[in-house]
């Protein structure tokens, strides 16, 4: 079914009920029929996925299947996978197929989960509605006519349409919270560097970290585990001992009280002017449903989140136009066809191969870095992201999750806030500080606005709280049924199964092509 | 016209770690000469070859990310001798200590010059900077060059405009590369991929007691403990290899052997390898060998001269001291009875020159020691010939 979650599917392959290539062919069946009008991947490529989908169904049968083999997944497209296409949504990349495999790729590769394509995604992760792609923008399934949010929206869109049961995605200010909020899925970002970043296309290096997007908390967990872990080829992937994200959520807790102890901060900084109405008023009730299992605090003080939006534009485009800098035309990517010497082919190259909004990041990087404002912003910002990571392990000493919302407003239209960088910037009002710090950030769908738009939870927990994080999140996913909501588009995809056996039109699995 | 020169240096020591730069940090410096500001690593970004390939230039990117230290020293250099021995003593040290090769025509160790002049006591002039010095002696053709050139320029009313240049070893000039307007604003900021090392200060001692002993030490030490010359010990200690092979040549000849050892270790070992153009690890005689050629010389079985021949048989043959002597009838006559008997027949057959000799000329000596040498193919001990040729004559 479309809807089936990783721990379902999973189940179904474990007791033999269907085979990796089964499931991956009904998913590449839906995405032929869907992603022609969601534009959520940039890359489906059938072959490759189902010898994948093959070697796993193999380990099966050799009794060596690990909890997840077999069962599909979809990667954003900003993770280097070997023989893929990889463009990060820029046409810089348009032609770059990877050599090599991302440490989160690697790890899927291990644990036996087939590839289903490489989503769409703002160009090199810069933005907020996937408006900044290449190739174009992402539909939200919940309508068409509105965006995913970003940068992660074509994996937020594509679980959300039942295309993948479940997809990476990377978050430098929100970018995995926030798509997730207004697709309504579950998605998580870890503390910095639980998860490699070898061979994710850096963007800010000190802010970004990749996580998982799923239907619920306990796939998240599942994922988790398959994607965390040291490793040597990133300076900053941290050495600890290797943990189950998913230990609390099996075992068994108390009924009535499951969140016994639990102390929850309830910044009043998150619930100011700009949160509108609806979304206010969900955030409310998921939070009143907490109070009755565990022990909120109201007065929980966490930074100012405009402060936090001020000092990431300093910060993150300083790091993004360094990074982005060896993107020349000289090695591989995009190059100008017509140039008259070397600086000629330079220029031509990042004129022609960046978007507008990598420009605008570029610029406002170069400048603040420049010699003589160098001081007065890139110095200022590190201070004010020292004060927010204080700010947070302040507020820990009282708490032990913070509560509020994912992002100001539900998913907006196409276009409405593409002309206005500012507007934009301010959709990642309430994810950004948690880059900064540095903190795990997760978002969970709790209800839905006036037109059926989901609205997303902000859970921010402490340094390393994953596991108790999601426990949180898997109790209140037991205790409600946001999640267990449908789009319209996953809907049509949950119907056509059965139309198809009564048809019985013969099932997908074609050639790879570039969609 | 009065003119002072100013110099620093800046030396890139590409380090001789197995890996490339992010994996891990190379050993922290021993020895401070006082000039030193500060030394910090960087990764090498590969060159630009614009000799190679007419009208084109080519990138090669093979040492691209191999770690460097690059040494800064204040402007405390008055000349281009002053430069290139303190270049030379950062050479010696950098090689001593394992840190860099120092093989100075692969680019291993080079050197930047920032040269200014200025009137004694004014302060300090503009410099320019002469990038990318491969050799001492380029070094020294470089800083002199530019030297000249500044006083030349400020002689004439113009201005030093700060700048870099290159050296060409083939006009022995240096020429502009850019100045300072064409200079980037690199925009540096601290790195996120690279994160702030903490040095344990156990680790900091761990390194510093398992540092082999510095050359300025080891050279006092020489000094004092075997009573050296400063040109003995300083010559022993330019090279790790070289003060390695004494001291082992000392520990089999007995200290009371040093200046010998000293003597042939930086003479005929040297000398030879020097012909041959190899190094002291190349050396076709281990110090065992020389010690015993050292013994054979203080205990007066070999002269100087017989222990050159010997040392030539070891060279090209091998084989140790006492079977060569044996072998090619090399021992000095110790014997006085049999050197008597020489001297008899030499005065017997020279009667003029012992009545020249008799008459005051003292030339006439030497020509019968000459003579008595002659007969005994050099192998007679030529103080005991002194000796008893005086007394015979006196």
């Amino acid at each position: 079914m479309a809807h089936s979650t990783l721990k379902q599917l999973a189940d179904l392959l474990a007791t033999g009920k269907t085979s990796s290539v089964e499931l991956s062919q009904d998913y590449l069946g839906r995405i032929t029929r869907q992603n022609p009008g969601l534009n959520a991947f940039i890359t489906v490529d059938a072959e490759r996925t189902l010898a994948e989908a093959r070697a796993a169904d193999a380990v099966r049968a050799a009794g060596q299947a690990g909890p997840l083999t077999g069962v599909p997944i979809a990667h954003k497209d900003i993770f280097c996978a070997e023989g893929w296409l990889t463009t990060c949504g820029s046409k810089m990349l348009h032609n770059f197929v990877s050599p090599y495999d991302a440490h989160v790729i690697s790890q899927f590769k291990a644990a036996g989960m087939p590839t289903l394509g490489k989503t769409n995604m703002d160009e090199f992760a810069m933005g907020s509605s996937n408006e900044t792609s290449f190739y174009g923008p992402v539909k939200n399934p919940w309508d068409t006519a509105r965006v995913p949010g970003g940068s992660s929206g074509g994996s937020a869109a594509c679980v959300a349409a039942g295309l993948a049961p479940a997809a990476t995605g990377t978050d430098t200010g929100g970018s995995i919270r926030q798509p997730a909020a207004l697709c309504g899925i579950t998605g998580l970002k870890p503390t910095y560097g639980v998860v490699s970043r070898y061979g994710m296309i850096a963007f800010a290096s000190s802010l970004d970290q990749a996580g998982p997007m799923a239907q619920t908390a306990e796939d998240c967990g599942l994922l988790l585990n398959v994607m965390a872990g040291f490793d040597p080829r990133d300076s900053t992937s941290l050495e600890r001992e290797k943990e189950d994200y998913a230990r609390d959520l099996a075992e068994p807790h108390d009924l009535i009280k499951p969140l016994a102890g639990l102390r929850i901060g309830l910044p009043k900084e998150f619930f100011g002017a700009g949160l509108t109405g609806d979304t206010a008023k969900a955030v409310q009730d998921a939070i009143a449903q907490f109070k009755s299992s565990a022990l909120p605090r109201s007065k929980s003080a966490c930074p100012t989140p405009g402060l936090s939006v001020a000092a990431y534009y300093v910060i993150a485009p300083a790091e993004a136009s360094s990074n982005l800098s060896r993107f020349d035309g000289v090695r591989y990517g995009y190059r100008t066809h017509d140039y008259a010497d070397l600086t000629d082919m330079y220029e031509k190259t990042r004129a022609e191969g960046f978007g507008a909004e990598v420009k605008r990041r570029i610029l406002i990087g170069t400048y603040v870095l420049s010699h003589g404002y160098y001081d007065a912003y890139y110095i200022q910002a590190q201070k004010l992201r020292r004060l927010i990571a204080q700010d947070f392990a302040e507020a820990y000493k009282h708490c032990d999750v913070i509560l509020g919302p994912t992002a100001p407003t539900t998913a907006f239209k196409l276009g409405e806030k593409a002309d206005d960088p500012v507007q934009m910037y301010l959709s990642d009002i309430y994810t950004i500080a948690v880059n900064l710090a540095g903190l795990p950030g997760m978002s969970l769908p709790c209800g839905f606005d006036a037109l059926g738009l989901p609205i997303g939870l902000q859970l921010i927990g402490d340094y390393f709280s994953e596991a108790r994080m999601l426990n949180v999140a898997h109790q209140y996913q037991l205790a409600t049924d946001w999640h267990l909501q449908l789009s319209p588009i996953m809907r049509m995809e949950t119907e056509y199964k059965a139309l198809d056996a009564l048809l019985s039109v013969p099932e997908a699995g074609k050639k790879g092509t570039m969609v | 016209m009065n003119w002072e020169t100013v110099i620093g240096l800046e030396v890139h020591t590409q380090l001789t770690t197995k890996s490339k730069i992010f994996s891990g940090a190379s050993t922290a410096f021993g020895a401070e000469p006082n000039t030193i500001t500060r030394a910090h690593l960087e990764e090498d970004a590969g060159k630009s070859l614009h000799e190679d390939f007419a009208g084109m230039t080519g990138i090669d990117l093979n040492r691209a990310g191999t770690p460097l230290l690059e040494i800064v020293s204040e402007p405390d250099m008055r000349s281009a001798k002053e430069a290139v021995a303190y270049a030379k003593a950062l050479h010696t040290l950098v090689t001593w200590i394992g840190t860099c090769d120092g093989n100075m025509q692969e680019g291993s160790f080079r050197c930047d010059a920032n040269v200014s002049v200025r009137r004694p006591g004014e302060p300090l002039g503009t410099r320019r900077e002469i990038k990318n010095l491969n050799s001492f002696r380029f070094l020294e053709q470089a800083i002199n060059y530019e030297v000249r050139w500044q006083i030349e320029q400020i002689e004439d009313g113009h201005k030093i405009q700060q700048a870099t240049v290159l050296f060409d070893p083939d006009t022995g000039e240096t020429r502009m590369m850019r100045t300072k307007e064409d200079a980037h604003d690199y925009r540096y900021f601290p790195d996120p991929d690279l994160l702030p090392v903490k040095l344990e200060e156990d680790w900091i001692e761990q390194i510093r007691s398992t540092m082999p002993e510095l050359p300025g030490a080891m050279c006092e030490r020489f000094q004092r403990d075997y009573g050296l010359s400063v040109y003995d010990a300083a010559g022993l200690t330019s090279q790790r290899e070289a003060a390695a092979f004494f001291t082992d040549t000392l520990a089999l000849a007995g200290e009371a052997n040093a200046k010998l050892v000293a003597n042939w270790v930086q003479g005929e070992l040297s000398a030879s390898l020097n012909r041959e153009e190899k190094s002291i690890a190349e050396a076709p005689i281990a110090p065992a060998q020389l010690a015993g050629l050292i013994k054979r010389i203080a205990d007066g079985t070999l002269s100087n001269k017989l222990a050159k021949q010997v040392f030539e048989v070891m060279w090209t043959e091998g084989g140790e001291v006492d079977a060569i002597i044996e072998a090619k009838g090399l021992k000095q006559m110790s014997d006085s009875g049999e050197v008597e008997r020489i001297i008899d027949e030499v005065l017997a057959a020279n009667a003029k020159s012992v009545e020249e000799f008799r008459a005051g000329k003292e030339k006439a000596f030497n020509a019968l020691v000459g003579q008595v040498m002659k007969a005994t193919k050099g192998k007679a001990n030529p103080s005991q010939v002194n000796e008893l040729l005086k007394n015979k004559l006196g």
